[in-house]
């Protein structure tokens, strides 16, 4: 197992709902069932907060908590721009076709709420 | 254990090229038999001869390689006919597996017999592939599906089956063996049971075929499909079995070369049974791998290969309830076929499976196509360890090692 997947799995960051969140959305994979749901806090232009709850493998978990720790304090259109191939990047370890799966859960259940987001405003 | 067994497992694993393999150093324990099972040397050769010698296509041309393939194919479809104890090969039909078989009656029989009022029955135990095609087909005809309830010990609910099978059913549609649960249901009784109020019955016999020795006569059954994969044929093959006087009467599914009698501008008559259900060209070398595999299962014997996998659940069932925190799904050892699923306190499936991997072992995770099943137990996902006429007790051992280990890296 690698180490810093796990650590994240046992000690999740961000994990949680947020109080007052902006766009909350939640998927699930259908291969598994794992689910996540993301809450998000955007102010002037930025994710400003977040927070994730779920069930699921470390690889989903630990997913989430990279990722939310990750695009936390930046600036929401940057974050629009990240790829699946930015997110596998972050998790830095070599995942598979049926495995890839997991990992990039979180990354699309956050691109749903930016997309969410801005389709609430315009 | 018996020695016999054993040694016979021992041995019948150097037919099986790619159980030498390592990964990742270890030796490959397969315990995936449920997904799809390995293939052994005569069927791979039967592959390789194939297309090496005999590559034509069939019921066309009068050429030496089309008579040989048209020959293959024919003698295919007889082994498998006498391997069902099916009255007549031209009720064996060549489909791709399970899911098209089903997927046949369903849009055939189903189409022509089903409407608003009747009734088809199914169960809470299905795989997807006997459930989404009724779901389907329910919403375009309007008659209703009904499940019969699992009890908490995984079997079917034999008394609620008393109310559900009425006059409206028109089909029970049920699962032999449970891909998930291991249950074994009483097929023949369910039959007669369904047959008293006038239902048909069709039988999925994707976990039991491979496993077991399965007489469609003996269980009357007016359906039986399985797939070819999972009982050391190629994929891409799969079989249903229908009596006569239904295929008969049933339109056909696809239209296209190969089924038709006559083709003119006006209108086209349809060619006898089997190949009525077959149009374009078929899975020609899996048909024939199919038939080696049957042919190398008959070798074996089926009761033999039921017996090891009894003997082999046996050793495995208490083996695995001894682990701390660990839930087998389904019924005791005695009423289940050689698989078991279970849950691990705190370890998600797919980290289970990551963790046996790097043992060596290749388990499945997930929900194993019945998601209804999962949500009956309240649960998402489950490991699933099945056996085969080639797993041996040790492999067991192996198994429940990398099973405590992943216990101590996932222990929070
Ligand atoms: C009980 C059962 N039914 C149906 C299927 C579907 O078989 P296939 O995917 O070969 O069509 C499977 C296998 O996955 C199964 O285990």
């Amino acid at each position: 197992m690698n180490p810093v997947i796990l650590e994240h799995y046992k000690h999740p960051r961000r994990h949680g709902a947020l109080a007052a969140p902006t766009v909350r959305r939640r998927d699930v994979n259908p291969f598994c069932g794992d689910e996540v749901t993301i809450d998000l806090l955007l102010a002037n232009g930025r994710i400003e907060d977040a927070g994730f709850d779920g069930r699921g493998c470390s690889l989903s978990l630990a997913a989430a908590s990279i990722l939310l720790d990750n695009v936390t304090g930046r600036p929401i259109d940057a974050v629009r721009r990240m790829s699946s191939d930015d997110m596998l990047a972050l998790l830095d370890m070599e995942i598979g076709p049926i495995r890839r799966k997991c990992a990039l859960l979180p990354f699309s259940v956050l691109q749903a709420c930016l997309a969410e987001e801005k389709n609430g405003h315009e | 254990m018996k020695t016999t067994t054993l040694d016979r497992a021992a041995a019948l694993r150097a037919d099986f090229p790619i159980l030498a393999r390592k990964i990742g150093g270890r030796r490959l324990v397969y315990l995936d038999n449920g997904a799809t099972s390995q293939k052994p040397e005569p069927v791979i050769r039967t592959l390789d001869d194939y297309y090496r010698f005999h590559n034509a296509n069939v019921h066309r041309g009068a050429h030496t390689l089309s008579e040989e393939a048209t020959t293959l194919y024919e003698q295919a479809r007889l082994h498998i006919a006498r391997f069902i104890n099916a009255p007549s090969d031209t009720q064996v039909i060549y489909t791709s597996g399970t899911t098209e078989s089903i997927n046949l009656v369903a849009n055939t029989w189903g189409r022509a017999n089903l409407g608003p009022g009747d009734e088809v029955l199914i169960t809470e135990m299905e795989h997807h592939s006997n459930i989404v095609p009724w779901h389907i087909l329910r919403d375009q005809l309007g008659f209703t599906l009904r499940y019969v309830p699992v009890t908490d010990d995984g079997l079917l609910d034999e008394d609620a089956l008393d109310d559900l099978l009425t006059e409206r059913t028109k089909l029970f549609s049920f699962i032999h063996v449970s891909n998930v649960l291991g249950t074994v249901n009483p097929a023949a009784e369910l039959t007669a049971r369904a047959h008293a109020v006038g239902a048909k019955v069709l039988i999925d016999g994707a976990q039991s075929v491979p496993h077991m020795p399965v007489d469609v006569q003996a269980l009357d059954a007016d359906f039986l499909v399985f797939s070819g994969h999972k009982m050391c044929g190629p994929t891409g093959i799969g079989v249903l079995y229908g009596k006569r006087e239904l295929l008969e009467a049933m339109p056909p599914f696809k239209g296209g070369g190969e089924m038709i009698r006559d083709v003119k501008m006006s209108g086209s008559t349809w060619a006898d049974l089997p190949h009525k259900f077959e149009a374009g060209t078929p899975p020609i070398a899996q048909a024939i791998g199919l038939g080696a595999a049957v042919e190398y299962l008959t070798g074996i014997g089926m009761a033999w290969v039921h017996e090891h996998e009894q003997e082999l659940l046996a050793y495995a069932y208490p083996r695995l309830g001894e682990i701390e925190g660990l839930r087998i799904l389904g019924p005791g050892p005695t009423r289940r076929s050689g698989l078991i699923s279970f849950i691990l306190d705190d370890v998600h499936p797919h980290d289970l499976a990551a963790v046996l991997d790097q043992a060596g072992v290749a388990v499945r995770a997930g929900h194993h196509c019945a998601q209804p099943l999962h949500d009956r137990f309240g649960i998402s996902a489950s490991a699933r360890a099945s056996f085969y006429l080639y797993n041996t007790p040790e492999e067991v051992d192996i198994l429940c090692a990398a099973l405590e280990k992943a216990q101590d890296i996932f222990a929070f």
